[in-house]
């Protein structure tokens, strides 16, 4: 008999991270540090070109190089590159053209892998790009979506006939969820319409991608900056004609991935191709510069929206219009990503009509996908400016006017125009608390003071009062939407004799702290100490199954597997302990780590006794296997729908156009949480990212197709000195679709806070006529907007 | 090549270095500093950040042989060797202040804040900030740093009080 202490909940604690103490000490394993003895490196030659048919190259004279040990082109590995996936086909009829690692016959955009040298060293495959010779014949070049949709555009892929992938349209009147969008625009008292656009942004991971495959044994290890080892081996061993049991997948510590490392790339291809043709380790780690060039971008959208609505401020209608760029190819998820998106644009509002409209379009550029958010940040951001524009029409308080359409809190279970339920919310509550900590009234006031007294800085108050859905997804609705995969999560969980427990989790973490959230709700569960688990992740040999870390799905899915895992295991554990103390098994009671056995006080058995006991097997019950372990599966039912309100207030210098964030409150809804401690540094992260679209992130292209923003001096992530003090803070509202009743927090703070901070910037400029600054409000744009509005010449 | 002499992390090493290896590429290649990384290739984002002679440098925009007859520091030697598990003061404010999540611009980051904290040993938020602009973090939104720099000053200052220290706060080589 053992004695047992109370266990104290560790869910809802502050628990400094597990993760930390390799990291701050450098005791870390990227996968650049990783080098198997006789390792090759790889440099890739990419095209300078955005278009070109390729004559001829000429390998010879690199072969020739000191250190060189192989060089080839893709016609050379053709056939063993196959061609790069896209899961999610959103339509029948879908135009899915070829994707090869390595260019062929054509290249596409500026970056695109053209030939591949291996050498001894990463200096030796650099130095001889140079002797390579390559002939390109230059075709027409489109950028821009709107040409590229015309009639007569070049063509990116002239074989398709059409540079449109796809046009997917949800209505509301044909879905059943609600009426006719056009007829609520003929019949509104009021209309709003505008067009915006979502430029295109580069993830900007810390840590550029890198990946080392090691063929030694025939057995082929891939070591990859990876958010999704296990969706990545099998899509190679799908496209590269390797047997998946003879490969496996490691993502080691990973630097930070936001959508970005969410992608089977040609570098991956190449480095394995590379890897079987030389029957050595080959290894390649990109530049920044050909980071921000060839890692998949996002956002980048023309977002045309129309809004019916009374006078009372009721909105009646919304339609919606979105050409999304897709760029040279599609990827992992490219068509996808606006789908996701699409659902949204209704947010947190009734309305009874709506309709959503994407064409997917093909230009010159690189290929988009998942960036953090993806598709919803744009939906948000329009959703946002939409209800700041109809107050402004209507002379009405951007608050009130959201109060008078959002979901009241009674409401939940809601259905919403798009067809989604959303299990839970409370808009009031959080929007409460926002405005208290903003101190709104207040900063109203000192609003209309400066425009009385005409301030050369005025201020203005930006308003985000948004939901997403995340927590990616339940299977079926993901099968409904044409998408190659299901949407659950697994965990497996090993008691050790010593009563020491691993968990095993199919999602893999790259920063999110899952190993010490993870232990947190073990530790719960079984009421085990914290210190006494172990989380295993990212390592396709350890963790066999699992559908990876993207769209806030970690937790809510993940997390959940794991609590079905413990259960599975203190379901075993009763039996065994009910045979030790010769009791039924409905006798037992399970607290604090102990079985014991009502109302017999002393008689009890802790769960690492039975894992002893099950390990020794001296004495199991009939029907029991040895050993504690299990496996568990979950599916979610639902999306997570987390929600809350941001408030921006900004200073802007109507005479240089600067923007400075003076205030930001952001109170956020995510259900319970498990670590508030990691709960801030996500949102904290989260409005980074989404104030850098706001107010600096831009990837540019020159009319030749050339990337102008090719390094950090002008793709401009922020500094801490860009940034402001965050004010956070919560409402606890629990999801009603998982045991914990948390919902999603990877991508809220990027969703909410763009349209919060560009709200903030045109509410500042109203008064002199601005209705609109295009993203990113740079000084010299805010400017060019006021210099517009005033019907001025720009400089 | 060029013979290079220089302490690493309280160690002397004597080597032939090829004339373009930049000090990052020594550190990691040769030494097995790996706990230095590098982020980027226009000494935009601080990943590499060591300290030289107890004063910040991107040792990508550095070569190996200007590192002759100087003393590095790295992430690793911020605590002399043999002191398991200990941790110097910065990295327990990183730890303690939750100011890292994927962790690969910490050591840059880190050291960057030990020069800072050099220079300025009370600096306020704004100060900090501007101190740290020449290092990128894409996870934090910066604010658990500002707090950990901030922590680790505090720390620092009141230690200093307590018994003498190196200038820098960092282990002497």
């Amino acid at each position: 008999m053992s004695v047992v202490e109370e266990h104290r909940p560790e869910v809802g604690n502050a628990r400094l991270r597990k993760e930390d103490a390799h990291l701050v000490t450098g005791q870390t394993n990227w996968t650049d540090n990783i080098t198997p003895p006789g390792t090759l490196h790889i440099a890739i030659l990419r095209s300078p070109m955005a278009h070109a048919r390729i004559t001829d190259i000429d390998l010879g004279p690199a072969r020739d190089r000191p250190g060189v040990v192989a060089v080839f082109s893709g016609r050379d590995v053709a056939d063993e590159q196959g061609t790069l996936p896209c899961a999610w086909p959103v339509t029948e009829d879908m135009v899915h053209p070829d994707h090869p690692a390595l260019a062929v016959d054509e290249v596409r955009f500026a970056g695109e892998a053209v030939a591949v040298v291996v050498a001894r060293d990463t200096a030796s495959a650099v130095d001889a790009l140079e002797a390579i010779e390559v002939d390109y014949d230059p075709l027409p070049v489109v950028l821009d979506m709107e040409a590229a949709v015309a009639d007569g555009s070049p063509l990116v892929h002239a074989d398709k006939g059409t540079n449109s992938s796809f046009t997917w349209v949800f209505d509301s009147a044909e879905a059943g969820t609600g009426g006719s969008v056009d007829e609520a625009l003929g019949d509104a008292e009021v209309t709003v319409s505008r067009r915006f656009l979502q430029q295109r942004l580069i993830p900007s991971f810390m840590e550029p991608r890198s990946v080392v495959v090691d063929p030694t044994g025939g057995q082929f290890t891939m070591w990859s900056a990876t958010q999704i080892p296990h969706i990545l081996r099998l899509m190679l061993a799908l496209t590269t004609n390797t047997p998946e049991h003879k490969l496996r997948v490691v993502a080691p510590d990973v630097g930070g991935g936001f959508g970005g490392k969410l992608q089977v790339t040609p570098e991956e291809v190449i480095t394995l191709v590379a890897a079987k043709r030389l029957h050595k380790p080959v290894k390649y780690t990109e530049t920044r510069s050909d980071s921000l060039l060839t890692a998949h971008h996002g956002r980048d959208q023309i977002q045309q929206l129309d809004l019916a609505a009374r006078r009372d401020g009721t909105i009646t209608g919304l339609k919606v219009r979105l050409l999304a760029n897709m760029g040279a190819y599609l990827g992992l998820v490219t068509p996808g990503v606006p789908l996701l998106g699409a659902f949204m644009f209704n947010a947190i509002y009734k309305m009874p009509a709506y309709r959503f409209e994407c064409t997917g379009v093909f230009t010159n550029t690189a290929w988009t996908d998942a960036y953090r958010g993806a598709g919803r940040p744009e939906a948000t951001f329009a959703i946002e400016r939409m209800m700041d524009e109809l107050a402004a029409e209507l002379g009405m308080d951007p608050m009130e006017v959201r109060r008078r359409n959002w979901i009241a809190h009674e409401e939940f279970p809601f259905t919403t125009v798009a067809g989604l339920t959303y299990d839970s919310g409370n808009y009031e509550a959080a929007t409460d608390k926002a405005m208290e900590l903003f101190g709104y009234d207040a900063l109203r006031r000192e609003q209309a003071e400066r425009r009385e007294r005409g301030d050369p800085v005025q201020l203005g108050l930006g308003i985000s009062t948004y939901t997403e859905m995340c927590g990616l997804a339940p299977s079926r609705v993901l099968g409904s939407l044409s998408y190659g995969a299901g949407g659950w999560e697994t965990a497996s969980l090993h008691m050790l004799p010593s009563g020491k427990v691993e968990v095993v989790t199919g999602s893999s973490a790259h920063g999110q702290g899952h190993e010490t959230a993870w232990s947190q709700i073990v530790a719960d569960q079984l009421g085990v100490p914290f210190e006494d688990v172990e989380v295993l992740h990212g390592d396709t040999r350890v963790s066999a199954k699992g559908m990876d870390t993207y769209g806030s799905r970690s937790l809510t899915v993940g997390g959940t597997a794991v609590i079905a895992a413990c259960g599975k295991v203190i379901d075993k554990a009763r039996k065994v302990a009910a045979h030790m103390l010769e009791c039924a098994e409905d006798d037992l009671e399970f607290a604090d780590g102990s079985f014991r056995v009502k109302g017999s006080p002393g008689s009890e058995k802790s769960i690492q006794e039975i894992a002893l006991a099950t390990f020794a097997a001296h004495d199991l019950p009939d029907g029991v296997e040895a050993s504690l372990d299990s496996d568990a599966t979950f599916d979610p039912e639902n999306f997570s729908f987390p929600h809350g309100t941001h408030l921006c207030a900004t200073e802007v210098d109507t005479e240089t156009g600067m923007v400075k964030i003076r205030s930001y409150v952001s109170v956020d809804d995510v259900g319970h949480v498990v670590n508030p401690l990691i709960v801030d540094g996500q949102v904290h992260g989260g409005l980074a990212q989404g104030i850098g679209q706001a107010l600096f992130e831009n990837a540019v292209y020159d009319s030749d197709g050339n990337l102008l923003t090719g390094t950090f001096v002008d793709y401009t992530v922020p500094s801490p000195a860009d940034l402001p003090a965050f004010t956070t803070a919560r409402t606890e509202t629990p999801a009603t679709t998982n045991p914990l009743g948390v919902k999603g927090v990877g991508e809220a703070g990027t969703i909410a806070s763009t349209p919060a901070v560009v709200n903030a910037v045109v509410d500042a400029l109203r008064p002199m006529g601005v209705n609109d600054v295009p993203m990113p409000c740079s000084p010299h744009r805010v400017w060019q907007a006021i210099q517009d509005a005033n019907g001025g010449a720009s400089s | 090549m060029t013979n290079i002499s220089v302490t690493v992390d309280g160690v002397r090493y004597d080597d032939d270095v090829e004339p373009r290896t930049l000090l990052v590429q020594y550190l990691r290649e040769r030494l097995g500093k790996v706990g230095t990384v590098v982020g980027c290739d226009t000494s935009n984002c601080g990943a590499c950040t060591v300290l030289l002679d107890g004063r910040g440098v991107k040792s990508c925009s550095l070569l190996a042989a200007q590192s002759d007859g100087h003393v590095v520091t790295t992430v690793e030697g911020l605590v002399p060797t043999g002191e398991d598990g200990a941790l110097h003061p910065v990295q327990r404010a990183f730890h303690e202040q939750h100011a890292l999540q994927c962790g690969f611009c910490t050591p840059g980051m880190m050291m960057a804040a030990c020069d800072l904290l050099a220079d300025n040993p009370d600096p306020s938020d704004e100060e900090i900030r501007e101190g740290l602009e020449g290092n990128l973090c894409r996870c934090t939104g910066y604010q658990n740093i500002v707090r950990a720099v901030s922590a680790a000053a505090a720390e620092l200052r009141s230690a200093r009080g307590a018994a003498p220290s190196t200038p820098e706060g960092v282990a002497s080589a």
